[in-house]
């Protein structure tokens, strides 16, 4: 008998509202013992939850009967006063009901997927709505868990299976009528090329995907002591690096997400570039160049007092253009991050630069490495099947593309899907 | 009262093939068939392997089996088809003399001291607390602890020519009515059809317009190692003529749809899409202008021509006529006509992977009775079932080839899991580890399978240990010979010059590396015979493809040892919609791999079947 779970779904306590989820086939009962009825499905009533004579809370209850529900089964929600104290009552007045436990991690959309909800690139989506910060990141979450890209993997791998089911019949129905064998075999070689070719510009926008999930990385560069831990927390609005007067201060990479207008990046604030004798500093200085080198973005910095920018970031500042006054070349930025000079410029070409590199708004949808790289396989086996030196080869090389897009929404084999799933919510472990 | 260890009914190729593997295995086995010459009879054309069921004959050889060594035997010519499309799918198939296989499986089945063949009409089964105890006979009971069912067409056979309708397996034979026996079992029958063309007189063909089509001149052969005391025929190959219908035939096809058994409403069974009556063609291919027909001849002293690919249940004088159309056929005579046949089948997936019944022990089933096509489907299932009859007599173990192994495992777990919409036929398509599974390499991959279960006769094993210890040597060598592309290139071999050197069984995989040329750069390979040679390149240019699908062997390995309860009573799962119930109840998979081959099983139907296997059942604390 499958056990029936129980756990906060809101936010902790204390808050206004807190929401109790219990999914499992006692679900009603214990609605009919808390609440003393069961009220109608899909409809939020107001009850009053008693256990042992005592009441608990006043709440809004609402029933799903599987498997129509989120969860595939029987669920319920308790929609409580935000207090500890109630959160904590009726967690245990539910839990103490026969065959009920409080949930894993992961637990209920685990279950989705068990009862046939959601494929594997809908939980993945579901995974990330809820930590999208941005909205940009939301936005691509929601087509992911609206099963998105569980469409577009399914409408590729028909065009694999279509492929290779006539590269198929060149190699089974040679005996029966030789010249449609000939004659499939030359149309799928044909339609191969196509298909790689989309492919790549696909993976291609696979970049953009990954940057909106994971945000855009900005690294912050420059000699020490021209202001740069100043500048990101003045970017991030909040002392996140520590700032002092000492040049070499920082040590090690600082990574501060930012939020763009919508889109998400990480400022990194890195160790400045200077020759030193100190082992620390230098380690802290071979990461700030290795940071750059990765970065989306590069910020040279230099201060107003010494207008002299090292490594070619593709953005340069003068900081602490309140201190002193030089000409300010026409591509670079003059801000203050003491004063506050010049930095809704800087946001707002920031902004633009991160709107361009994003376009948010447009789908973008291979955002995991997981899905990125089985478009990969997909990719690469299909140029093995355009250049393949024998038609059995080339149904071979079909077949493993039709396999990875297979992958990416679970339609394959035990042991892939069950890793994927408890690697990802830790469950059964 | 008789006692044998193993009782097989029916003597078409799945029961001779069932009789001598059980017999191999040291069961004493009674063939029990309607007429004495019904053993090695070919009820439809006159030719053995193909395409996918090539590969089936090898890995029937491989086993110590008899279809292969009673075709070569009898052939009239041979060829390997597909040569162009790379070795993985190379089909050995051979045009065969009826009288001479016949002849030479009488003889390949006298050889087996413990088999007897016994001439009668098994009336029914008997049936003891459960468990399969013999068969009724028209001349007497007959008891044994195993009992295979291989009745082909008989099972409640009805033929159709037009509107005529007749009971019967075949022409002039009796159809069998264990039908309803295998109902009131509980086991699910149903119907099928099939359908075969009527026999030309080739004496009234004008074979001067005709194109033919000769054997490979390398006379290809599907035994290894030829084990067969049965005589060769010693003759000179035969060829068979290619014409095709055309727009008049078609019309008259068409005009006369309505007297066709299939489309007059006769016949409403489920035919199969892979062997369709001419009928079938020009309903559903209506724009081509014609379809190739193959003139096969039936034996060196014997007149009758096979047209293959002209299946039909249309009236004679309809056969006639459409007949007649076709180029060189104009003064046709017709000594037999086409006629379809209706007959009852099991679902096979009633059957266990070893093709015993699951609701009765005891009884297992071969060939068209579960729901395939083909001489070489029906002889394959019928080794496997006779193997495993024989098992369960003499309490030997008993053999399962899975997917990974052989085109017969991959037939039997389509089968089991999947049941038939139509009779099965092999195609290399079906297989997922296709470069493993050549017919050049049945003998490796199934021979010593066969050897530890006592299927393989001393001699084929002794020829095969020679053959691989010759074989291990020769890739030994193989691998010890190098070259740099430049020494090859002294050569006069062109191969780009990336400094890289290499084994000669990795130079192997490239074009310009011919055989002759190596031979010319490397003397020793003298040690190594040509065949030999060709089937190491053939290992070689796969060896890539073969070692990236390991890990998916691999997964499906680790998939097969996760068992389910062979009582699993799937409604009780917690996860499991109705629909996965009613599909696994249907198929009963016996691991969770399995499981996942049933189709539409979804991976959460799986996880939800995962506690439930025996790896993941919970230790009890004492």
């Amino acid at each position: 008998m499958t056990d029936t779970i129980a756990a906060l779904a809101s936010g902790r306590p204390p808050a206004a509202l807190a929401i109790i989820r219990i999914s499992g086939p006692a679900a009603f009962a214990v609605v009919q013992q808390l609440a003393g009825r069961v009220p109608p499905p899909r409809r939020l009533s107001l009850c009053r939850l008693h256990h042992d004579g005592q009441l608990l809370d006043e709440a809004l209850v609402a029933v799903f009967p599987g498997p129509a529900s989120a969860s595939g089964e029987d669920l319920a929600e308790l929609h409580l006063h935000g207090g500890p104290a109630v959160v904590a009552g009726v967690l245990d007045a539910v839990t103490a009901q026969p065959g009920v436990r409080l949930a894993e991690p992961g637990e209920y959309t685990r279950r989705a997927f068990a009862s046939g909800r959601m494929d594997l690139t809908q939980v993945e989506g579901l995974a990330d709505l809820v930590s999208a910060e941005t909205a940009s990141q939301r936005d691509q979450a929601l087509a992911l868990a609206g099963g998105a890209l569980g469409r577009l993997a399914d409408q590729w791998r028909d065009r694999c299976l279509n492929v290779l089911a006539e590269a198929e019949a060149g190699l089974d129905f040679a005996e029966d009528e030789a010249d449609v064998a000939e004659r499939l075999d030359e149309a799928a070689r044909d339609q191969l090329a196509d298909m790689a070719d989309e492919l790549a510009a696909l993976i291609a926008d696979s970049a953009r995907a990954m940057r909106i999930r994971d945000g855009l990385t900005i690294a912050v560069t420059g000699p020490p002591n021209v202001g740069k831990s100043s500048l990101v927390n003045a970017l991030a609005m909040r002392d996140v690096a520590i700032v002092t007067a000492i040049p070499g201060t920082t040590r090690d990479a600082i990574e501060v997400p930012i939020d763009l207008n919508g889109v998400a990046a990480v400022l990194i604030d890195t160790a400045g570039l200077r020759d030193t004798d100190d082992p620390v500093e230098a380690i802290g200085i071979a990461r700030a160049r290795a940071r750059a080198a990765s970065a989306d973005l590069v910020i040279s910095v230099a201060s107003a007092e010494a207008p002299q920018w090292t490594g070619d970031g593709a953005l340069r500042l003068l900081n602490k253009c309140d201190l002193a006054a030089p000409d300010v070349p026409p591509d670079v930025l003059a801000v203050s991050a003491t004063t506050g000079a010049g930095l809704p410029a800087l946001r707002d070409w920031l902004s633009h630069w991160a709107h361009n590199l994003i376009r948010p708004g447009e789908p973008a949808l291979l955002s995991h490495a997981r899905h990125r790289a089985a478009f990969a396989d997909a990719e690469s086996a299909l140029g093995d099947a355009a250049m393949a030196s024998e038609p059995v080869l080339r149904a071979e090389a079909l077949r493993a593309a039709a396999h990875a897009f297979g992958r990416i929404a679970g339609r394959v084999g035990v042991d892939d899907v069950l890793d994927r799933i408890f690697s990802r919510f830790c469950v059964g472990k | 009262m008789q006692t044998h260890d193993v009782i097989i009914v029916g003597a078409g190729h799945a029961g001779c093939e069932a009789a001598a593997a059980a017999a191999r295995r040291g069961a004493r086995v009674a063939l029990v068939t309607l007429r004495a010459d019904d053993p090695g009879t070919l009820s439809c054309n006159p030719a053995v392997g193909g395409i996918g069921k090539g590969h089936l004959v090898t890995e029937i050889d491989a086993l110590g089996g008899i279809m292969g060594r009673v075709a070569d035997a009898a052939r009239l010519q041979s060829r390997l088809l597909n040569r162009s499309k790379g070795p993985a799918v190379h089909g050995p198939r051979a045009q065969v003399d009826r009288a001479l296989y016949r002849a030479a499986m009488a003889e390949v089945l006298a050889e087996l001291p413990t088999l007897a063949i016994i001439t009668a009409a098994v009336e029914g089964l008997l049936v003891e607390r459960g468990r399969v105890a013999g068969v009724e006979t028209s001349v007497g009971r007959l008891s044994a602890p195993a009992v295979v069912l291989t009745t082909g067409t008989f099972l409640g056979g009805v033929m159709h020519i037009g509107s005529q309708r007749e009971a019967g397996g075949r022409v002039g034979a009796q159809a069998s009515d264990l039908g309803a026996a295998l109902r009131a079992m509980g086991l699910p029958v149903s119907r099928l059809k099939t359908g075969t063309p009527a026999r030309l007189d080739g004496r009234s063909i004008d074979w001067s317009v005709l194109e033919w089509q000769y054997g490979d001149g390398d006379d290809p052969r599907f035994s290894r190692f030829g084990i067969c005391s049965a005589a060769g025929n010693g003759r000179p190959p035969i060829p068979c003529a290619i014409t095709r219908t055309n727009a008049e035939t078609h019309r008259i096809i068409r005009d006369h749809l309505g007297e066709s058994a299939l489309y007059g409403g006769h016949i409403d069974s489920v035919g199969p899409r892979y062997c369709p009556s001419i009928e079938d063609k020009v309903v559903r291919f209506g724009d081509r202008d014609g379809h190739q027909i193959f003139l096969e001849p039936e034996g060196y002293d014997d007149i009758t021509i096979y047209p293959n690919g002209l299946s039909t249940s249309l009236p004679l004088h309809v056969q006639e006529k459409f007949i007649r159309s076709i180029k060189g056929l104009e003064q046709v005579v017709i000594l037999r006509p086409g006629y379809a046949i209706e007959y009852d089948h099991v679902d096979p997936r009633a059957l266990t992977p070893g093709l015993g019944a699951r609701a009765v022990p005891g009884l297992f089933l071969a060939g068209q009775i579960n729901g395939t096509t083909g001489y070489e489907e029906a002889a394959a299932q019928g080794l496997v079932a006779g193997a495993n009859a024989a098992a369960l007599a003499l309490n030997l173990p008993a053999l399962t080839i899975d997917r990974t192994q052989a085109y017969i495992g991959v037939m039997i777990d389509d089968l089991t899991l999947h049941g038939v919409a139509e009779p099965y036929r092999m195609f290399t398509s079906r297989a997922e580890y296709r470069l493993r599974l050549r017919a050049d390499n049945a003998d490796q991959r199934l021979t010593p399978l066969g050897q530890a279960l006592g299927l393989v006769p001393p001699a084929q094993a002794d020829a095969f240990a020679a053959a691989q210890a010759e074989r291990d040597a020769a890739r030994a060598l193989l691998d010890t010979l190098t070259a740099t592309p430049h020494q090859l290139a002294s050569h006069g071999i062109e191969v780009r010059q990336d400094g890289q050197s290499r084994s000669l069984f990795d130079w192997l995989r490239f074009p310009a590396v011919t055989h002759a040329a190596a031979r010319r750069v490397w003397p020793e390979l003298a040690s190594i015979s040509d065949d030999l040679l060709a089937s190491l390149a053939v290992d070689a240019n796969y060896a890539a493809y073969i070692a990236r699908q390991e890990a998916e062997v691999a997964a499906l390995r680790r998939d097969e040892a996760l068992a389910l309860p062979a009582d699993l009573d799937f409604a009780q799962v917690a996860g499991l919609s109705k629909e996965m119930i009613e599909r696994l109840s249907r198929a009963r998979p016996l691991t969770l791999g399995a499981a996942s081959r049933v189709a539409g099983i979804t991976p959460a139907a799986l996880i939800a079947l995962l506690p439930h296997t025996s790896r993941n059942k919970p230790t009890l604390a004492a």
